[in-house]
């Protein structure tokens, strides 16, 4: 592991801020993605500027009849909260569908969102990976990429974005605040959050460089019913093979795009009164798989049909 | 010369368990201390002086040539000690040598040549004062490489495949001319990836030297004395000169029954350097550095007559070994014990390939070969439309088909019999894809076990001191399987002393030689060894009582004197141990006990057997498969310490339960490295995916086998387990997946195909 310095920020002002002041600075919040890879080298800050303890971990009502969820809370707090229990269970199901207690009571809103893929090429510093370092290749397009992206993928990456819980949180229209260093706040929708890879997939998300996540904003919950599937290898502690959040007439698929892909094209065939499987079906037209991920379009289509079902009370 | 006759007659303090210690659920002897995290294991002894941190850098292709190495940096780099390739690595004699004719292991250079042959083999390493200075300067280490085009393609080579050295297939009748000839026949062909052991701890070892000529180790490994030569012979010292200890071992499995370049490279920097060095792997290199179970692909053909006994079958097994090994993964031998019919076919090809060592891991043989052959018999039973448990009972074979020998125990079928009754086996329904609970399928499997019995030579040694404590002192190791407890257990049965008043001193070069833990030989050859240590410290004692003239025994019948509590009785005469030994040798007293293999062992066959019964669901709309309930039913001789063999049986099982579902690496063939780097990717169990699971034994006393009448459990829960899932899915939904593991991808295209 490379030297670093350390901070602990005073206000979420003052991070952001401080974030500006140091070429190679990161945020860390429960560090469980950020240390993991700073041991393998693969993320090599200079100084680290902790968000962990910033009073950014409220989980509160708005004005709107919604849910503002500080960006610093813990997956646990979130996933427990009476009313993301009661009010928005797709949100709570997702996040306990995530690795496993240790991590979840680590691990913050605003990390989870901000994980780094966990392509087994880019963990591999042996291997190629624009991702890892930009123009060196892409290892798993030509290698073993059973998990690999069916939708948005480029010939630059074809990793997926692996967080349960931003899936849930596309399909809830969720809103990400954030501040800038020069003390900008803005609000972004969470669907616009994460770049797909194009030719530059070390790019990750529209954020600017120092930009922190406070919060996260619920707009008040659909009408209709909620799910969250996840399809996974083994029965808890696993990376998905593919993920389904459903809440009201809204759909997002998890693990088949290197961001929380939101099924338009699903939802809109539903509106105009298809049945799940043929929403899933005209979805499914746009995925481009690679061979050893086919499977993950007949898995797509069969495990969101039966979500759809699901949340509308009728059983798989 | 012992021989089993003498062990039928004559008791022991084991057999007679007068203080019910043999058998006990007795808690683990260190389970303080691990629960505490204070057992000190290899890389958290404290030297004498603070130690430097050695860290080692893997070869980036699979086979080549190491060309250069840009060392500066991570020279200059803070607190840097050592930077070594092979090109300024101390020299070591050439690997396998042996300057003492009798060492039990050749030397295992390190750093010994710029030949590459298996992705991750160390090339390079790294000291420095702290593990993080260490950990900075390897990444600045810049190697080159002449690579070459490596042979991986384990599927694509398999016409390469030759007999192991020194090996011909087995042939009983004619296989052809039976198999073509039986009415109802199964010809499938089964694949099983490369596994890793996974052990908790990494290797890892820290040396220091007394002096040039003595050298202290501890490592982690399975066997002792191996490690000891070995080192000794890489250094180019006397045997005696290497103090090795191993006190307490996260797993093994096989994969630590040798040592690594961890302990080579620990011991020759600490001598480079005049300081400790701390080496370990990390848990990355440990997949490509240390060894694996190869990959296999095995066709098995049953040929069955319509009352369902087998008129033929053959098991025949592909695999692989590194360019410059030999490790042979034995699939398809256990099958020449377990069934027999007139028209046999086994045998073995091995392909070598650029890929890292292929070596033994739980069960070697055994539980790849049961994925093939126990699935099989279902396939079979389905043809034939009989109960799978019938079918196993309908070929039971009344000697050991193999070689004729009469068994010295064999209760499979009381196993298969009573694991039926307690699991409900009455409910399946034969016919598949019956059952529904919710969106789950749900299916009921099984499969028998069996696993070989073993005995090696070892020696041990019991101690008495003033204050009555029993110390008992063996090179053995304690790889988490409860050796510690179970020889304590067995020295406070024969001695009759409270379990609190035993020590027990394993894991060291210095104490009476035993050969270690692997096979699931080492509860009955090091318990056999210390039973005889215990026994010869009674009589010891009876004697030396009878002899004083001091003592209330005085006189009477050394054979008679009894053993209870502390106290030493003759009749209504009585003292207490401590008393006596305080008296008559306050120094204490110390004596050494051994077992050999008796020289008619042979003419029995003696294994281990067991059945497992599983149910599964599995959601046919994704394919993924839960363990709901398991259960095995275990005939394993004598059981010494009832909650360590049955965590032994059921940690065999969820090895199954791994191999059956998620277990396997897969090797990118463009650079021959394995895929699954850490234990995010390579998946074992997780306790949400081990529903009721339980293990039976069956009360058993094999008497043939050793003195105690016991035998091995490690290995045996590991045998059939995954065929019990694998048959337990098909009786779900109605398809096989020969391709382990069974992941949802795989099945969900079996039941896509199935129109499900
Ligand atoms: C073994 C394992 C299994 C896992 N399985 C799953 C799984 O099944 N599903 C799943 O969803 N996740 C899984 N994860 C990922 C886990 O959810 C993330 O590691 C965790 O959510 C990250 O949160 P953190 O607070 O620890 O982030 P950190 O590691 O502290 O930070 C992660 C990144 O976010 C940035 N960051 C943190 N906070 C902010 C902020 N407020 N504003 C801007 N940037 C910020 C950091 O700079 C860093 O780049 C797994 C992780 C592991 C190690
Ligand atoms: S898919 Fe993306 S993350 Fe994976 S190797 Fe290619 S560029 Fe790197």
């Amino acid at each position: 592991m490379k030297p670093f310095t350390y901070e602990r920020a005073e206000s979420p002002a003052a991070a952001a801020k401080a974030a500006a002041l140091t070429k190679g600075a990161r945020f860390i919040a429960g560090g469980t993605n950020l240390l993991d890879l700073m041991k393998l080298e693969i993320e090599q800050p200079t100084h680290l500027i902790d968000v962990g303890r910033l009073p950014m971990a409220a989980i509160a009502p708005t004005p709107e009849g919604g849910l503002t969820i500080g960006a610093a809370a813990t997956n646990t707090a979130v996933a427990a909260h009476a009313d993301v229990r009661a009010r928005y269970p797709v949100l709570s199901q997702a996040i306990l569908a995530g690795g496993s207690p240790q991590l979840r009571n680590k691990a913050s809103v605003g990390g989870n969102l901000l994980q780094r893929t966990r392509c087994a090429y880019f963990y591999d510093a042996s291997k190629p990976c624009n991702k890892r370092a930009p123009g060196s290749g892409c290892g798993a397009l030509e290698g073993l990429n059973r998990n690999a992206a069916i939708f948005g993928a480029s010939q630059a990456c074809i990793a997926t974005h692996t967080s349960d819980m931003a899936v849930a949180l596309a399909a809830l229209n969720a809103r990400v605040e954030t501040i800038s260093p020069s003390g900008d706040t803005r609000s972004i929708p969470l669907t616009d959050l994460h770049r797909l890879p194009g030719d530059m997939p070390h790019v990750e998300t529209v954020l600017v460089p120092g930009e922190l996540i406070t919060a996260v904003t619920l707009p008040p919950p659909p009408v209709g019913g909620q799910a969250y599937r996840k399809v996974r290898d083994r029965a808890s502690y696993a990376g998905g093979l593919a993920s389904v959040a459903v809440a009201g007439g809204d759909l997002a698929l998890g693990m088949v795009a290197l961001k929380p892909w939101r099924a338009a094209g699903a939802e809109r065939a539903l509106r105009a009164g298809a049945s799940p499987a043929e929403a899933m079906a005209a979805e499914l037209e746009g995925a481009s798989p690679r061979g050893r991920n086919d499977f993950k379009i007949p898995l797509v289509a069969r495990l969101a049909t039966a979500a759809i079902h699901e949340a509308n009370g009728r059983g798989a | 010369m012992s021989s089993v006759a003498d062990w039928e007659a004559t008791p022991n303090p084991v057999k007679t368990n007068r203080a019910g210690l043999i058998g006990k659920p007795v808690d683990r002897y260190e389970g303080p201390l691990k629960v505490t995290g204070t057992a000190p294991y290899a890389y958290e002894v404290q030297p004498p002086s603070p130690p430097a941190y050695g860290v080692m850098i893997g070869a980036e292709i699979a086979v080549g040539r190491v060309t250069g190495a840009d060392l500066a940096a991570a020279r200059a780099a803070p607190g840097v000690l050592a930077v070594w390739t092979h090109e300024n690595a101390p020299a070591q004699p050439p690997r396998g040598t042996k300057a003492h004719p009798r060492s039990s292991a050749g030397s295992r250079p390190a750093l010994d040549g710029d030949r590459v042959t298996y992705w991750g083999q160390p090339v390079a390493f790294v000291v420095a004062d702290t593990l993080e200075n260490a950990v900075a300067a390897a990444h600045l280490v810049k190697l080159s490489y002449a690579p070459e085009t490596p042979n991986v393609d384990f599927h694509g080579r398999l016409i390469d495949g030759v007999d192991p050295p020194g090996e011909k297939d087995v042939e009983v009748g004619d296989f052809e001319a039976g198999f073509k000839a039986s009415p109802v026949q199964v010809d499938e062909t089964w694949t099983t990836p490369i596994q890793n052991h996974c052990q908790m701890e990494p290797c890892a070892s820290l040396a220091w030297w007394e002096g040039p000529d003595r050298c202290i180790a501890h490592t982690s490994v399975q066997m002792v004395k191996p490690a000891q030569h070995g080192l000794a012979e890489t250094l180019g010292i006397d045997r005696d000169g290497v103090h090795l200890m191993t006190r307490y071992i996260g797993g093994g499995f096989g994969g630590k029954g040798q040592t690594y370049d961890d302990l080579t490279l620990a011991a020759l920097a600490a001598r480079e350097l005049g300081r400790p060095v701390k080496v370990a792997f990390t848990r990355q290199q440990m997949m490509h550095g240390t060894i694996h179970r190869p990959a296999t692909l095995q066709r098995v053909r049953l040929g069955a007559e319509k009352d369902g006994r087998l008129n033929a079958f053959s098991i025949m097994t592909w695999t692989h070994c590194h360019s410059d090994g030999a490790f042979t993964e034995h699939a398809s031998n256990f099958a020449r014990a377990l069934y027999a019919a007139p028209n046999r076919l086994t045998g073995h090809r091995l392909v070598k390939l650029d890929l890292p060592h292929a070596g033994p891991m739980r069960a070697p043989g055994e539980a790849s070969g049961t994925m093939s052959l126990e699935v099989a018999m279902d396939e079979l039973a389905e043809k034939l439309g009989m109960d799978p448990v019938q079918l196993r009972i309908v070929n039971e074979p009344p000697v050991d088909p193999e070689n004729g020998r009469p068994f010295s125990q064999r209760q499979l079928v009381r196993c298969l019999q009573e694991g039926a009754q307690l699991f409900g086996w009455d409910r399946r329904l034969p016919q598949p894809g019956q059952v529904r609970d919710g969106r789950w399928h749900v299916g009921l499997g099984m499969a028998a076990a069996i696993r070989g019995n073993f005995l090696l030579p070892a020696k041990c040694s019991f101690s008495v001191d003033a204050e009555g404590t029993i110390t008992v002192r063996q090179g053995m190791t304690d790889i988490g399987t409860g050796t510690y407890t179970v020889l304590a257990q067995i020295a406070a049965e024969t001695l009759g002393v409270p379990l609190g008043k035993v020590v027990v001193e394993i894991g060291d070069s210095e104490l009476p030689p035993a050969p270690g833990s692997g096979g699931q030989f080492g509860a009955a050859t090091a318990g056999s060894a210390a039973l005889a240590a215990g026994v010869n410290l009674r009589r010891a004692v009876a004697e030396l009582a009878v002899g004083d003239a001091g003592s209330p025994l005085h006189g009477g019948d050394p054979e008679a004197v009894t053993f209870q509590d502390g106290v030493i009785a003759l009749e209504n005469r009585s003292e207490t141990l401590s008393d006596l030994i305080r008296r008559t040798r306050p120094e204490g007293l110390t004596v050494e006990g051994e077992i050999r293999p008796a020289q008619d062992a042979q003419r029995w066959s003696t294994q281990t057997y067991g059945a497992h019964f599983c149910e599964v669901g599995v959601d046919v709309v994704t394919g993924e498969v839960r363990v709901r309930r398991m259960l095995g039913v275990f005939a394993a001789g004598r059981i010494l310490n009832a909650k360590t063999a049955r965590s032994q049986l059921t940690g065999g099982m969820i090895w199954g339960v791994g191999a059956a579902l998620t277990e396997g690496n897969a090797v990118d063939p463009r650079y021959g490295s394995l895929i699954a780097q850490d234990l995010a990717q390579y998946l074992v169990p997780a306790h949400a995916d081990i529903g009721d699971l339980d293990a039976i034994m069956l009360d058993e006393v094999d008497d043939k086998a050793n003195p105690m009448g016991i035998k091995g459990v490690g290995e045996l829960g590991n045998s059939g387990a995954s065929a019990a899932v694998a048959n337990a899915i098909h009786n779900a939904v109605g398809v096989r997946v020969r391709d382990y593991p069974i992941t949802p991808d795989k099945l969900l295209a079996a039941l896509m195909a199935r129109g499900l």
